[in-house]
């Protein structure tokens, strides 16, 4: 949205005509510094991992073979040489390579496409069902104290176990079905997202059992409205704002649960790159080789950080009653 | 109140109730068998008398009332005994676990110490920590202090455990060689050097929690004063006349505690929860990483028991903070 908006943002000196609801959230959002930045590095980090497979030059899943693997395996990123000039080092391989010898970049690069892939798809289906419960629950009354419960239920329930304990129920299954790392793909991004979405429903459900009681609303129905083209219409734009907020601290938190997933050994398969999952492969060689576990360590802190931020920045820029302060 | 707390008691058994057996009802679907590691050549009957000896294979409605039955009556039973030596539990059945074929609750029961210690008092110095911080970045909001002091609890409010562990542990243990990486639960603190040695080994696992939970609490203590320090009242208080220390630290700061004080409540369970990641960075051997094992070892009862004592922390701190929100501001009044 913020992208869309840009060219909104007219030089002050001309007589503005009208100006939207939304260059005023632009307006705010870029006063916010932490969040104009979290945006540029959050931006940053995707355009590196998309754009950065394609333009790298080594294969980061090719295993070398023969003399060269022993050529090319554990071989340390090139600053290393800043403090120790007999490191085992080469221009080709600028983050090293691991103990296969794989390329750490390339490999960084990849593992970043699915952690953020897996954040994004997850987030996205949170935010499906925590709209659309918050929206039940909010919008017809009958539904409402059932659909609550059922939230209240979940948020009582020990997510972090019972993902681990639906991992293992279900990997081979999936596995079987979509192959390991489809599988686990559709696993984790189901899991994630069926247990991430009762702040979204409980939000959006008060946001819209305030709205239901407005004259527009009133007005809609003396019309005719049908209640699917009311929620569809009237009710959802409303409610946009606070779920654009939950959706950007929803990519964090997927983020961070993958890696978790990942780290304690219930990701994806062992030869499938993720940031969570490279940090839990280097951890044993961690005294040897720091920088297998700092790189994507920093890149996870580092897209939760900025996420985080771009989150608190569009709080503040939605809020009408802060913008303009 | 009381009548509150009461009905809210009796709500949560069929919550507590329904929650056992979505676990249980899950974990019945779960691959694998108990006897997988026995050797071959016990004969195919000797293992089908294992596995009944051992209550597999059973149907739902009867082992999922035996279960409840083994939690709630055996089990506490069997505590009785042991604090008060009477004999009540004897010849009753106790919840087994398939790995290691001894009762659940005493394996529980030697691990929670190391996880209480380690969580513990990580969540106290946390408090410590964050509420000075939350007061004093409100009082002087934009101050250089506090615009640090958001950074600094945005960071650790990023940054996931597992890698502040891992890069304490770079830093600390690799490069300068300070602590231990690893905690070591056998020692045991007699004197004055074994106490150090407990302590340095404390420091990092209770650090890298303690700084998660300082940066959600001080945001939430900071907004909470920050909402306090510009109400009326504040400003009756300085026009009378009173010291600014008095305004601040008893007038708004007993005010501010009231949701921050329900915020720390309902954080207990979620630690343990946290703990899990914790305590396999540093290789504690407490409750999460029993966890772990149990659920990498196809240890079912265990895994049921344990997740379902954290379902009953989660339920449990819940209440708490309910009740506490109540007793603590009059202003709120459960009908």
């Amino acid at each position: 949205m913020t992208d869309a908006s840009k060219p909104m943002t007219d030089p002050p000196s001309e007589p503005a005509p009208s100006r939207g609801q939304w260059a005023d959230v632009w307006d705010q959002f870029k006063v916010h510094r932490g969040a104009f930045w979290g945006m540029v590095v959050f931006g940053t980090i995707l355009f590196l991992i998309v754009v950065g497979p394609f333009i790298y030059w080594n294969d980061p899943q090719a295993v070398p073979t023969g003399r060269d693997f022993l050529n090319l395996r554990d071989m340390r990123p090139i600053y290393v040489l800043l403090w120790d000039s007999g490191a085992k080092v080469n221009w080709l391989y600028p983050l090293g390579t691991d103990n296969l010898g794989r390329d750490t970049l390339g490999r960084l690069l990849l593992g970043g496409r699915v952690s953020i892939a897996v954040g994004i798809t997850a987030m996205l289906l949170s935010l499906f069902l925590g709209t659309f419960i918050g929206v039940l629950a909010g919008y017809f009354r009958r539904l409402d104290g059932v659909l609550m419960r059922l939230t209240n239920l979940f948020l009582a329930l020990p997510l972090l176990p019972l993902l681990l304990v639906a991992v293992l129920l279900f990997r081979d299954p999936l596995s079987k079905g979509f192959g390991p790392e489809g599988g686990t793909f559709i696993l984790i991004v189901t899991l994630v997202g069926v247990t991430s979405w009762m702040q979204t429903a409980r939000i959006v459900r008060g946001d819209v059992l305030a709205l239901k009681e407005r004259e527009f609303v009133l007005a809609a129905r003396s019309i005719g409205t049908s209640p699917t083209q009311m929620i569809l219409r009237h009710i959802l734009p409303n409610v946009l704002s606070p779920i654009m907020v939950s959706a950007t601290l929803g990519i964090a938190t997927a983020i961070i649960t993958e890696s978790a997933l990942s780290f304690l050994g219930f990701g994806f398969p062992p030869d499938f790159p993720t940031w969570g999952k490279l940090l839990f492969d280097a951890v044993d060689r961690m005294a040897l080789y720091p920088e297998r576990v700092l790189w994507p360590g920093l890149l996870i802190s580092l897209t939760v950080l900025a996420v985080n931020y771009v989150g608190d920045g569009l709080r503040d820029a939605l809020d009408p009653r802060i913008r303009g302060r | 109140m009381l009548t509150y707390t009461i009905r809210r008691l009796i709500l949560s058994v069929p919550t507590l109730l329904f929650i056992s057996l979505v676990i249980f009802l899950l974990l019945e679907l779960a691959p694998g068998d108990p006897m997988a590691q026995v050797p071959l050549t016990v004969p195919l009957e000797v293992k089908q008398q294992m596995r009944e000896a051992l209550g597999v294979g059973q149907p739902v409605w009867v082992a999922f009332p035996k279960w409840l039955y083994q939690f709630f009556v055996v089990e506490p039973q069997v505590l009785f005994d042991v604090v008060f030596s009477t004999n009540f539990s004897e010849g009753k059945a106790r919840m087994i676990s398939w790995q290691s074929r001894s009762p659940i609750m005493d394996i529980v029961a030697e691990r929670i110490p190391q996880t209480l210690w380690v969580v513990g008092v990580a969540y106290i110095v946390a408090i410590l920590m964050a509420l000075p911080i939350g007061i004093y970045s409100a009082y002087r909001q934009y101050s250089v202090f506090d615009q640090a002091g958001t950074f600094v609890t945005m960071i650790g409010f990023s940054v996931p455990p597992f890698f502040s562990g891992v890069l304490v542990i770079v830093i600390f243990s690799v490069q300068l060689g300070w602590f231990p990486s690893i905690y070591d639960t056998t020692h045991r603190v007699v004197d004055w050097d074994t106490f150090v040695v407990q302590l340095q080994q404390m420091i990092m696992p209770v650090m890298v929690l303690a700084l998660q939970i300082t940066s959600q609490l001080s945001r939430f203590m900071r907004a909470s004063m920050l909402d306090n320090l510009g109400q009326d009242y504040v400003r009756t208080a300085r026009a009378k006349g009173l010291p600014e220390r008095s305004v601040v630290l008893v007038h708004v700061l007993r005010n501010s505690l009231i949701p921050v004080v329900t915020v720390i409540a309902l954080g207990v369970p979620a630690i343990f929860g946290g703990a899990i990641i914790t305590e396999q960075v540093f290789k504690v051997n407490g409750i999460g990483q029993l966890l772990i094992t149990a659920i990498q070892g196809n240890d079912l009862p265990m895994v049921q028991t344990l997740t379902f004592i954290f379902a009953v922390l989660i339920v449990l701190f819940n209440l708490i903070a309910d009740v506490l929100y109540g007793i603590l501001d009059p202003r709120i009044r459960y009908d």
